[in-house]
């Protein structure tokens, strides 16, 4: 089904005329191109890995946006129509889910990103060749081609400076990040579509590590990875035009390459997997933010906003602050020294966050579930947290019904034994197992509990 | 039935599958293109869209084959010896057998190797190594960017430094190979 073929479109004369005058530009020709490794088997190599690999990252990126509650419109970009998961409540349980769905998403992003750029190497004189089209199908191709390779590189750029909290593109982050990821799994079904059968063959053009038969037999049934550099030859004349007409000598086995590739992978994978691990390991993600600690102690764990930041004041957080309790027509205040004097629950949840970071802590305060019967709601459909925080996109945020109901969901006043710093939202804060950190809101003021009347 | 069919492929140049596959990336696309319109930002996001794929294929990838050029060219590549030619340089490390020539080992892929890892370090982690976005980085962490730009170095020495010495070990097995064989 792909473009393979080089047959000429409707109008004829037009394509032909079109390659009879290619732009007096050098590497047009085709014979610039020397690396003999370039061919189709390598180039399905690295598709097979992002065939792999780039659905994981899709679908984790789709379960993160679920994760954010788009049913009560608290997921960004928060008009997105259909192009979401069907709806459904996001589980509690494991407590880790959000913590390895988004864990995964970030670093296995970051992982495959040797491979992307393999990929585009390996395919690039295609880019160069003269002419682009012969007919409307390879027109509509390429442009779809634009929207594959745009699609990929804008969305490791804008994730990989989000991460980071560089955002120098100016535009809001969740808008562009999920709907470029549309724009991507549009061209990505479509290039899949049409290449997969390409991708198979070319794989079974030089088996990897079917042929079992010893090495030093004939040549070409030597198997791929146990063919040294000695060996290594261009692969024969394609339809596809990826092998070089005049290909240099070699300097690095198609096993070399492939190598290169992994070992690349594996050292951002090395640098990068810390930010999601406790201990010791967390110091192994070296240039990333969260490889730091910031500080010791009970509450030396990362956070994602600075009490400055939120612009919260000593002083309504100290003798003066009071949590408000709402639910049907009751409403009970509480200051802290009630609030510890309540029956205490204690959790080792995880933290974590859309970022990709993540740290399991011990949590200790009163269960969400309590609050609420305190009100007389017995059975809450949602529960809205407000934060002290006056500005903010996640000064406040709404609970679903089991993130309510859960045993270890606990408005937290305590963290390791210690009462929690400023940073980590004292006086209180909300935890809740597999919630986004973001939804775990800090500095609570306020908690209405609604029933299934009230919407 | 069969006739216009292939007269549908000789006008399009492709099967009617391809239409149909390229026409529901294209509607997808402009779905999301007629939502995105809406943005006040949109012109910039479109920009950052079409820039990422023009700073890779017409920036990045030049930059870097360039480089890769002048390197060979500098380390004296044997030259365009041909599909059948030999380079009498090894450029790997492959298992030895009993009556194969030794080859000379050679230090391209211990310079290009490392130069490949750090350079793709930087890109991945470039906010943090030139300090972007320092006051979005201290409000979301309360520290500083510091520590970065002198790690990535380190890492960096660190590659070369690996790499280095594996090429003096194969450098001198080499030589000792080469010795027992003459």
């Amino acid at each position: 089904m792909g473009v393979t073929d080089r047959q000429t479109g409707f109008p004829q004369r037009w394509w032909r005329a079109l390659e009879r005058h290619p732009p007096p530009v050098p590497g047009l020709t085709g014979d610039r191109w020397r690396s003999p490794l370039r061919g189709p088997w390598l180039t399905a190599v690295y598709g097979a890995v992002l065939l792999v690999g780039l659905p994981l990252v899709i679908i984790t990126g789709l379960l993160d946006y679920a994760a954010y509650g788009p049913q009560f419109g608290q997921a960004l970009p928060r008009e997105v129509g259909w192009l979401r998961l069907p709806p459904f409540d996001w589980p509690t349980r494991p407590s880790w889910l959000f913590r390895v769905t988004q864990g995964l998403h970030v670093t296995l992003g970051i992982i495959l990103i040797p491979v992307v750029l393999a990929k585009l190497w390996s395919v690039i004189p295609k880019l160069f060749i003269w002419p682009p089209a012969r007919s409307l199908a390879q027109v509509l191709e390429r442009l779809s081609l634009l929207l594959l390779v745009g699609g990929i590189l804008f969305e490791i750029a804008t994730g990989l400076l989000n991460i980071q909290y560089a955002y120098l593109f100016g535009f809001d982050f969740y808008t562009a990040h999920y709907f470029g990821a549309w724009v991507f799994i549009a061209a990505f079904v479509a290039h899949v579509t049409l290449k997969l059968p390409r991708m198979v063959s070319a794989l079974r053009s030089r088996p990897a590590l079917r042929d079992r038969r010893l090495p030093g037999q004939h040549e070409s049934l030597r198997a791929e990875l146990r063919t040294p550099l000695a060996a290594t030859r261009p692969e024969p004349p394609d339809p596809d035009d990826l092998v070089a007409i005049a290909p240099g000598a070699p300097t690095m086995s198609r096993r070399g390459a492939i190598a290169v590739v992994g070992g690349l992978s594996l050292l951002l994978g090395a640098l990068t997997i810390g930010q999601t691990l406790d201990g010791g390991w967390r110091r192994t993600a070296l240039l990333l933010p969260r490889g730091r600690q910031p500080g010791t102690g009970p509450n030396g764990f990362p956070i994602n906003r600075t009490a400055a930041a939120a612009g919260i004041e000593p002083d309504e957080t100290g003798q003066r602050w009071r949590l408000t309790v709402r639910g049907g027509n009751r409403m009970v205040t509480l200051d802290r020294p009630r609030l510890l004097a309540m029956g205490q629950h204690t959790a080792r949840l995880p933290i974590s966050c859309v970022e990709g970071w993540s740290t399991r802590q011990t949590w200790s305060g009163v269960r969400l579930r309590d609050l609420a019967a305190l009100v007389g709601v017995d059975d809450p459909a949602s529960a809205q947290v407000r934060s002290l925080e006056k500005a903010g996109l996640f000064n406040q945020a709404i609970l679903q019904a089991n993130q309510v109901l859960d045993a270890d969901s606990l408005l937290a006043l305590r963290v390791n034994g210690a009462d929690l710093s400023a940073d980590h939202g004292f006086p209180a804060r909300v935890i809740v197992p597999a919630l986004p950190g973001v939804h775990c809101t800090k500095w609570v003021a306020e908690i209405t509990f609604r029933t299934g009347a009230d919407g | 039935m069969a006739e216009p069919l292939s007269r549908f492929r000789a006008t399009y140049g492709s099967s009617l599958q391809h239409l149909v596959v390229m026409i529901a990336c294209f509607a997808l696309t402009g779905w999301v293109a007629l939502r995105i319109a809406e943005e006040a930002t949109a012109g910039r996001m479109l920009l950052w869209f079409v820039g990422a794929a023009i700073a890779h294929d017409l920036i990045l990838f030049p930059i870097y084959a360039s480089a890769d050029r002048v390197l060979r060219g500098a380390l004296g590549r044997p030259g365009h010896a041909g599909t059948e030619g030999q380079s009498p340089v090894a450029h790997h490390s492959m298992p030895r057998r009993a009556g194969q020539a030794p080859y000379r080992p050679s230090p391209l892929n211990h310079i290009r190797v490392p130069a490949l890892a750090t350079g793709l370090l930087f890109l991945v982690y470039l906010p943090g190594i030139l300090r972007q976005g320092r006051e979005t980085y201290l409000a979301a962490t309360g520290q500083n960017q510091h520590p970065y730009l002198v790690r990535w170095l380190a890492i960096t020495a660190m590659l070369f430094l690996v790499s280095g010495v594996w090429y003096l070990l194969r450098q001198i097995r080499w030589r000792r190979v080469d010795g027992s064989t003459r």
